[in-house]
């Protein structure tokens, strides 16, 4: 288990939806990156007070065939990518809106 | 344009998703810049509130690339109420204003807001250039205070540099000052009509020789022989080519909720103040009929050896009277990057029109008493347009 729960999007960030995919784009460095469909899921549903494996369970689980364990494992593994890029912030406590400010939470 | 940038690019146009806008808050602007194509007077700008309710309605349409210009955009007082709002709504957003308004505090607010990238119009390193163009004594030190304010606080800023007779000589100084500023730097040596049609201004468009020298500038073009290169003619693919992205996967809205394809292509689409943005962009006649130019409905460019590499503008082919005709300043354009005249080129020179001798076209839509949108294709032409 990773050092973190809970996960809400940075306001650092530019975001929208485009099909089934997301597009995301760094505020500090204009890097573009896109969200595959799984990935989008997690990233709409980062509200920042939702633990990450119920997340997982609700969202993931019950709407793609895949183990609950290794889900949660690629979960936790795209949230720290997230995380080093400034996207996503991270945190072993919940993480109010005010919060999502852009800086890192560990 | 970056490889996933562009995949996003041709996602948008696959799912018809408006992807990038720019939206004029205002006409009125602080300078008086000669080559202006805008008018600077209030005619109903929209309020506060309606512009917020677009923001949403631009959100769940899909837009992602958000550029707030003007006019000058600060010379509204809800311009940072109006740039939260976007923020929350994620857009990725790009400023254009001239900077005169830009101090610390603002400078400071734009990042904290975390705004993608601040473009400022500097013409030339000289104030008595720069303000000249501007006709704001000072305008030059202001604007690059701004820039530098703005830099201090770690934001992108990119120096506009759009050349014309006046300033011609300058644009290497302005590049220089650029750099010096830490900033990046694009320039544009077209002037565009007005708006309204009038084509007066296209006289401070520089000449052939001074394109000639801009697009053979390897400070400026990273490969000037490939983009100085012969055409290669129009083949069937080539053909099926869509002009540009102007509604496409990209809009303008004016101050007063005019839809157009773009800043430079004022025909008529809609007004979000009567009709849903994502109604406009779907289902208004004109952006269909845009939609449905390729190259090979365009009678004298399909035939042209630059078809398929020229920079064609459609909204200035349109202010020629002709969306589906070519763009005489992007003629005059191929022929200094190749020294090859387009089919267009040939005929002008034969029996030589100048710019202001064209044809003009009455753009409706932008006087109040215009604004009332019929529906109607046509209605954007004078007669014989």
């Amino acid at each position: 288990m990773k050092n973190f729960r809970y996960v809400a999007r940075s306001k650092a960030i530019a975001a929208r939806a485009l099909g089934d995919e997301t597009m995301v784009m760094s505020a500090t460095n204009s890097t573009l990156f896109t969200l595959d469909e799984v990935a989008s899921v997690i990233w709409e549903a980062a509200d920042g007070v939702t633990p990450l494996e119920d997340i997982v369970a609700k969202k993931i689980c019950s709407a793609y065939d895949v183990a609950p364990g290794l889900a949660l494992q690629d979960a936790e593994t795209l949230v720290e990518n997230l995380v080093q890029h400034g996207i996503l912030l991270a945190s072993d406590q919940p993480l109010l809106p005010a919060s999502a400010t852009g800086k890192e939470a560990s | 344009m970056s490889g996933l940038a562009a995949a996003m690019a041709a996602k948008a146009l696959k799912l018809n998703i408006p992807l990038s806008v720019q939206l004029d808050l205002t006409y009125r602007c602080n300078e008086r810049c000669i080559h202006c194509y805008l008018d600077h007077d209030d005619h109903g700008e929209m309020t506060t509130a309606e512009i917020k309710d677009l923001l949403d309605q631009m959100a769940a349409a899909g837009v992602f690339y958000l550029t707030i210009s003007g006019g000058e955009i600060l010379m509204r007082r809800d311009f940072f109420e109006i740039l939260e709002h976007a923020r929350e709504r994620t857009f990725c957003v790009k400023l254009k204003t001239n900077g005169v308004l830009i101090r610390e505090k603002e400078a400071a607010r734009l990042r904290e807001l975390g705004v993608e990238t601040i473009q400022i119009s500097i013409y030339s390193h000289r104030p008595e250039v720069h303000d000249a163009i501007t006709k704001m004594p000072g305008s030059l030190r202001q604007s690059l205070d701004a820039v530098r304010f703005l830099r201090a606080e770690g934001l992108t800023v990119t120096l506009a540099n759009v050349l014309m007779v006046q300033n011609a000589q300058d644009y290497q100084s302005v590049k220089a000052l650029a750099a010096e500023l830490d900033a990046k730097y694009t320039i544009d040596p077209t002037i565009t009509p007005m708006m309204d049609g009038d084509r007066s201004i296209l006289s401070l468009n520089v000449d052939q020789a001074a394109l000639r020298a801009v697009f053979r500038d390897e400070a400026l073009i990273e490969n000037v022989e490939e983009f100085c290169a012969p055409p290669a003619g129009v083949d069937e693919d080539a053909l099926d080519m869509l002009p540009c992205s102007a509604g496409h996967t990209a809009c303008y809205v004016s101050p007063y909720g005019d839809v157009y394809p773009c800043v430079q292509f004022p025909l008529p689409t809609g007004n979000v103040r009567r009709t849903r943005f994502v109604d406009i962009w779907r289902d208004s006649p004109q952006f269909k009929e845009v939609r449905s130019i390729t190259l090979r409905d365009m009678p004298s460019c399909s035939k042209c050896a630059h078809g398929a590499t020229c920079t064609r503008c459609p909204g200035l082919a349109y202010l020629e009277g002709n969306m589906r005709g070519p763009s005489s300043q992007d003629c005059e354009k191929s022929y200094a990057r190749t020294g090859i005249p387009s089919e267009n080129y040939k005929a002008r020179h034969t029996s030589p029109p100048s710019f202001q001798s064209l044809q003009l076209v009455q753009i409706q839509g932008l006087q109040p008493a215009a604004r009332d949108f019929s529906g109607d294709a046509g209605a954007a032409k004078a007669a014989g347009a």
